[in-house]
C-alpha cells in the first residue's frame, strides 16, 4: 500500500531505457518517502524480465504475461493499471512520456481521477500548504515542468488525489543500477482477473519500428542548431562541424518546426534530453523548454548574433558573431590543431 | 450510410509570442493577454474530418470547443473551412480547469449532441502540450482511442470499424478499432485545407451570444440584426454548464485535482563565463584552449 510504481513500457521483451531511469528515480523517491518501488510489467512472453529491472532496486514487480498484450494497445493495459491501482492504492505513478505513456496515463487517471503531469524535467518531495483551505499536506510529489512557450516553470502537486501521475521523457532522469543482486518479489497476475474480454478491441494489423539513425543521447559532443541557421541548408556546415568533432547533431524544436533539421535531433522538453561534455548551440535563442533538454551539459558555447540571447546566460563561451562566420573558422582551425 | 463526426477544437494562445502578463499570480493562463490562434493539431483533426465527410456523402462535421466568448471564432474557422456546425461551451465555472477538468466538461457536451460515430481532436494543444484530453475525453465516454494518428485510411460503416496509420516511437503501425471512436491526429497528419471563399461569405457574420452582447456593450448596434433570425446558421451555439447538466464540482479549478503550487522565471546562470568575437583570433584561441583541456580531442 502507499508505494511508488513505475510501468514498465516493453518492446518485445526488452524494458525501455526510459522505464529504467524511472526505476532509477522511483527508488530515491521510495527511498525518502520510506516506502516500496513497485514496478508493472504487461506484455506477452516475459519469462525472465524480472532480471532486467531488479538491480534498479524493484522491491515487487506485477508480471502480467497473456497474448494480445503485446504489442500495446490502450485498453487492456489501462485496465491492467486502473484495476490495480484500486488493489494496491499507490501514492505515486511514473511513467515515460512517450507515445505509448502519454497515451495510457491521461486513461488512467482519468478512470481513477487522479492528477496527471506530462513532460516532467524534476521530480521532488515536498510539503504544501494550501492557503485557502488552510490545510498543509505533507511529503508530496513535486512535479515540476517548463511550461507556456517560455520563461517559466511550474510546479504541480495533486493533494487529494492519489495516485499522483506524471510522465517523464527519456533520458530526463539518470539510469543507475543499484545492485545486480537486489531481492525483490515477483507476482505473476492472473490477466483475465485484470482484463475483460471486451477490452481486446483495437487489434495492431501493421507495425514498423525502426533503430534511430544517431546516437543523439548518448553523444559526448552536440553541436546544436536553432532558427538561426537559417535553412536545411545551412545545417550542413554543422554536420561538417559534428563530423570533425566526432559530434551528433541536434536540433531546437524552432529549428525542426522551420524543416531545418529531423524530427528526431530535437532537444529540449519535448524532444530528447542531453548531458554532454560539449554543448554547441548555434543560432540557438535558447527558450526554456529547450534549456532544459540542455541545461546539464558540462560545457555550453553559444554561437549567436544576438548578445542579449537567453542561452547565452547558461553558456561557458559565448561567442558574438554570425553562425556563417565562426563555425567554418571553428573547423578550419580544428583542422590545423588538432593533427 | 453517413457518418455523425464531432471535432474537438481548442483556441490557444500563440505560445510563440508570449509577453511577462501571460500568466496570472494563481499560475494560470491570463488568455485576454495573448494573441489567440486555432490549436495546430486541431486544424490536422479538421481536415481528416472534412476528408471523411467528402468520402462519406451525407456525414456532418461538428465543432466542439470550450473558451471563453472570443473562442467562436474556431466554430468560425471550421465553418470556413467545411463544418456543417459548431458549440461554443462557455461557463465561469469551467475557468481553471487541468485536463481532467476539461475533459469532463467536453464529455457531458459529446452526450449532449449525442448519436456521435467519431470524436476527433488534435493530439495536444500548444499551450499545455500534455496530450491528455483525447484519452480522458475517451474514457469518460466508455470509448476506445486511438492516439497519434496521421490518417484514418477506411471507415466501414457497415463493420463499425476504421482502420488507422499512426504514429509510435521510432515507426509507425495499421490499427483497427471499433466504432464510436476518439482519435486525436498528430501534426505529421495531412494539413487543413485553407478557408473556401464561398463558405466565408456566408458565414462571416456568424456569432455567438458573448461576441453579440460585446457589440451591444458597446453602445453600437448589432448590424445585419434582422439577418440572425431569417438565417438561424448565423448565430453560434453557446453552451453553458447547465446546458449539459455538468456537475460543477467536476468542473474548473473545483474539479481539478493537480494544483499549481509555484510559477518560477527562473534565470541559468553560468559559473565563469567568456565573452569573445567572431574574429579569427578568438575563434582560434577557443579552439585551442578546448583542445588542450581535452573537452575536444
Amino acid at each position: 500500500m502507499n508505494n511508488v510504481f513505475v510501468y514498465l513500457e516493453i518492446e518485445g521483451t526488452t524494458v525501455a531505457d526510459v522505464s529504467l531511469e524511472l526505476l532509477t528515480k522511483g527508488r530515491k523517491l521510495a527511498n525518502q518517502l520510506g516506502c516500496q518501488l513497485e514496478a508493472i510489467a504487461a506484455g506477452c512472453g516475459l519469462a525472465g524480465i524480472e532480471k532486467q529491472v531488479m538491480p534498479f532496486g524493484v522491491d515487487k514487480l506485477h508480471i502480467f504475461d497473456a497474448e494480445g498484450l503485446f504489442p500495446y494497445t490502450s485498453q487492456p493495459h489501462a485496465s491492467i493499471l486502473i484495476n490495480l491501482f484500486k488493489e494496491e492504492k499507490p501514492q505515486i505513478c511514473l511513467m515515460g512520456a512517450t507515445v505509448i505513456g502519454r497515451d495510457l496515463g491521461p486513461r488512467v487517471s482519468s478512470a481513477l481521477t487522479s492528477g496527471l503531469t506530462a513532460d516532467c524535467t524534476a521530480l521532488e518531495i515536498g510539503d504544501y500548504e494550501d492557503k485557502k483551505a488552510g490545510k498543509t499536506y505533507k511529503d508530496l510529489l513535486y512535479q515540476i515542468r517548463p511550461a507556456f512557450g517560455g520563461n517559466i516553470v511550474a510546479t504541480i502537486v495533486n493533494p487529494e488525489h492519489r495516485p499522483q501521475m506524471a510522465t517523464v521523457r527519456e533520458g530526463v532522469m539518470k539510469m543507475e543500477v543499484l545492485d545486480e543482486n537486489y531481492k525483490g518479489k515477483v507476482i505473476r497476475h492472473d490477466v483475465a482477473r485484470y482484463v475483460p474480454e471486451t477490452e481486446y478491441v483495437v487489434k495492431v494489423i501493421d507495425r514498423h519500428v525502426e533503430k534511430a539513425k544517431h546516437n543523439l543521447k548518448g553523444a559526448s559532443i552536440v553541436v546544436a542548431g536553432g532558427y538561426g541557421m537559417g535553412s536545411r541548408e545551412g545545417f550542413d556546415m554543422l554536420f561538417d562541424l559534428a563530423k570533425e568533432l566526432h559530434a551528433e547533431v541536434g536540433a531546437s524544436r524552432a529549428a525542426v518546426d522551420a524543416g531545418f533539421a529531423d524530427h528526431d535531433r530535437q532537444i529540449g522538453q519535448t524532444g530528447v534530453t542531453v548531458r554532454p561534455k560539449l554543448y554547441i548551440a548555434c543560432g540557438i535563442s535558447g527558450q526554456i523548454q529547450h534549456i532544459a533538454g540542455m541545461q546539464e551539459s558540462s560545457i555550453i558555447i553559444s554561437v549567436n548574433n544576438d548578445p542579449n540571447a537567453p542561452i547565452n546566460t547558461i553558456a561557458v563561451y559565448v561567442i558574438n558573431g554570425t553562425v556563417e562566420e565562426v563555425i567554418p573558422k571553428m573547423i578550419k582551425y580544428y583542422k590545423s590543431h588538432s593533427k | 450510410m453517413s457518418l455523425k463526426i464531432v471535432v474537438l477544437a481548442k483556441q490557444v494562445p500563440d505560445t510563440r509570442n508570449v509577453g511577462k502578463d501571460a500568466m496570472t499570480a494563481e499560475g494560470t493562463v491570463n488568455r485576454a493577454a495573448l494573441p489567440a490562434i486555432f490549436n495546430p493539431e486541431d486544424l490536422n483533426a479538421l481536415e481528416q474530418a472534412l476528408r471523411l465527410k467528402e468520402s462519406h456523402p451525407g456525414s456532418t462535421v461538428t465543432l466542439l470547443t470550450m473558451g471563453p466568448g472570443r473562442a467562436a471564432e474556431i466554430i468560425r474557422e471550421g465553418l470556413y473551412r467545411g463544418a456543417d456546425g459548431g458549440y461554443l461551451l462557455t461557463d465561469r465555472s469551467f475557468a481553471g480547469a487541468d485536463t481532467l477538468a476539461t475533459s469532463y466538461a467536453l464529455a457531458t457536451a459529446i452526450r449532449k449532441i449525442g448519436g456521435y460515430d467519431l470524436i476527433i481532436g488534435g493530439r495536444q494543444a500548444i499551450d499545455g502540450d500534455t496530450a491528455q484530453v483525447g484519452p480522458q475525453v475517451a474514457e469518460k465516454l466508455g470509448l476506445s482511442q486511438v492516439t497519434y494518428a496521421e490518417e484514418i485510411l477506411d471507415v466501414d460503416e457497415a463493420g463499425k470499424k476504421v482502420t488507422i496509420k499512426r504514429h509510435i516511437d521510432g515507426g509507425v503501425e495499421t490499427v483497427t478499432a471499433p466504432l464510436p471512436l476518439v482519435i486525436t491526429v498528430n501534426g505529421s497528419a495531412a494539413p487543413c485545407r485553407p478557408r473556401n471563399a464561398r463558405l466565408v461569405q456566408k458565414y462571416k457574420r456568424a456569432m455567438g451570444a458573448q461576441e453579440k452582447a460585446l457589440i451591444a456593450r458597446n453602445g453600437a448596434e448589432l448590424p445585419y440584426a434582422a439577418l440572425y433570425e431569417e438565417r438561424p446558421y448565423l448565430n453560434i451555439t453557446e453552451w453553458s454548464a447547465a446546458d449539459v447538466d455538468a456537475d460543477l464540482a467536476q468542473c474548473g479549478l473545483n474539479g481539478s485535482p493537480t494544483k499549481v503550487k509555484a510559477v518560477q522565471n527562473i534565470s541559468f546562470q553560468a559559473k565563469e563565463s567568456k565573452t569573445m568575437t567572431g574574429s579569427d583570433a578568438d575563434v582560434e584561441g577557443l579552439i585551442v584552449e578546448l583542445l588542450a583541456n581535452h573537452t575536444i580531442g
